[in-house]
């Protein structure tokens, strides 16, 4: 229970803190942001950006490592936690796109611009909607847990394309491109110690409320199993 | 090469130019793609970038008809069992893979003539390059497209799963296909390309690798 209020708290503050601290020019008291060259007024956007990528990404990964045990042990407590991975790392991946986009129009001009890191989050949403295509095709419990292990794991082998080959070595407008003579994220040397700080408690946060919301999801999708089978040996 | 898997191979070609299903179906696709581009460009020139990606294009949608075959085939004729107790799983993969790679090649040099004798602006100026790339392009688009065949035949050969699975597994080797493409119509040498070459390589080895170990959990379903 503590646990739980100390996360809300956490991104109550995140979220406060993001939003309502002003940028100035030359950062004085603790509450100020630094005003840092292209990013602007929307710098603030990083704060809420940043994480629900990186969750797209670890959300992926957990369902890829879930289906790998899955293929192992065989056992269907493991097809559920793969899928309630996946379930919010849709979510997630929906959310990225929608604050990426959103932080392109007012930085780059447009919506969508075929940036390599906009076609690689594309390319995750495919292969999510692909994924729960495939699974919602198969009647059969352990064929439909099988089956989707074997193509998440092949997604999962194909993704590190997208996400770093991919940007890294085309030009484009994301931080970290070919072409991008920052060499590197705006996140080690353009922020100041208190947006750092910032930044990482929001990155926290969200992993907090992701491990939280995926326990919810699992368990809630093994208790479901269980009644259904506990209905059906009734009814014998 | 294991004779078994040869054996399989040759057993696929028979029944293929008995049938001639799939030859049919691909060939009956590259013609009405084809079609289609030609119909929608009408009197219009295009540019010479355009040319290289629809031509991806073509061979995408191409695939997506025929390549699913192989498996799918055993399934509808219920003989994927026999093939279970006779064969072990790699022995499969190879054979199939044999004739799906036998299959793109075939399908892809028709489609790259006949691309080349109606799009004016399709020329290649290194064409060295174009067909070291055309040839890994080729390799991973079979060896993708065999495994990804082997899910949906399971999945109860569901066709209009077919492309939908494929096409986020394909993308990065499509997208690097394009580039590498429109670099041998601009004539670049291999050493600026060289990047995009270990790409698709890398793409090849670790597609060929995933399907050799998940082939069996598919199989064995």
């Amino acid at each position: 229970m503590i646990w739980k209020i100390f996360l809300f708290l956490l991104l109550c503050f995140v979220s406060i803190a993001g939003i309502s601290f002003p940028i100035v020019e030359k950062p004085e008291a603790w509450y100020e942001f630094p005003f840092i060259k292209g990013l602007e007024q929307n710098a603030k956007i990083i704060f809420f950006h940043v994480p629900t990528a990186w969750l797209t990404v670890i959300a992926f990964f957990m369902t890829a490592i879930y289906s790998f045990k899955y293929l192992r042990k065989k056992n269907l407590d493991d097809d559920a936690k793969a899928y309630a991975a996946a379930q919010l790392g849709i979510i997630f991946c929906i959310l990225a796109t929608i604050t990426g986009s959103v932080w392109a129009k007012f930085a780059w001009g447009s919506f969508w611009s075929w940036d390599p890191r906009q076609t690689s989050i594309f390319a995750l949403l495919l292969i999510y909607g692909a994924w729960f295509a495939l699974r919602s095709s198969i009647e059969s419990e352990e064929k439909r847990a099988t089956l989707s292990s074997v193509y998440a794991i092949i997604a999962f082998v194909t993704v590190p394309f997208f996400i770093f080959i991919m940007p890294r070595i085309m030009t484009g407008l994301h931080p970290g491109s070919a072409d991008d003579t920052n060499a590197g994220p705006v996140v080690n040397f353009k922020m100041n110690a208190n947006m750092q700080l910032i930044f990482f408690l929001s990155l926290i946060g969200f992993t907090i409320l992701y491990f939280w919301m995926w326990r919810l999801g699992y368990k809630s999708l093994i208790y479901r199993d269980k009644l259904n089978k506990q209905l059906i040996n009734q009814s014998r | 090469m294991n004779p078994k898997s040869f054996a399989l191979f040759k057993k696929d070609i028979n029944s293929e130019l008995r049938t001639r299903y799939a030859i049919n179906s691909l060939a009956m696709f590259i013609i009405v793609t084809l079609s289609v581009i030609l119909f929608s460009i009408g009197n219009e020139t295009i540019s010479q970038s355009l040319t290289g990606g629809l031509f991806w294009v073509v061979i995408f949608f191409t695939s997506m008809s025929g390549l699913s075959r192989v498996f799918v085939s055993e399934e509808e004729r219920g003989t994927s069992l026999t093939l279970q107790l006779i064969a072990a799983p790699s022995t499969v993969f190879t054979g199939k893979l044999l004739f799906n790679l036998i299959l793109v090649f075939t399908m892809n040099t028709v489609i790259a003539l006949l691309y080349s004798a109606l799009f004016e602006a399709f020329i290649i100026k290194n064409f060295g390059l174009f067909l070291v790339s055309f040839i890994l392009g080729n390799i991973g688009l079979a060896f993708a497209s065999t495994i990804i065949a082997a899910i949906i035949s399971k999945a109860g050969a569901k066709g209009t799963l077919y492309p939908v699975l494929s096409f986020p597994i394909l993308l990065p080797l499509i997208l690097t296909s394009v580039q590498l493409t429109l670099f041998s119509m601009d004539g670049t040498s291999f050493e600026t390309a060289q990047f995009e070459l270990a790409i698709v390589v890398c793409y090849d080895v670790i597609i060929l690798t995933v399907s050799y170990m998940l082939f069996d959990f598919i199989w064995k379903e």
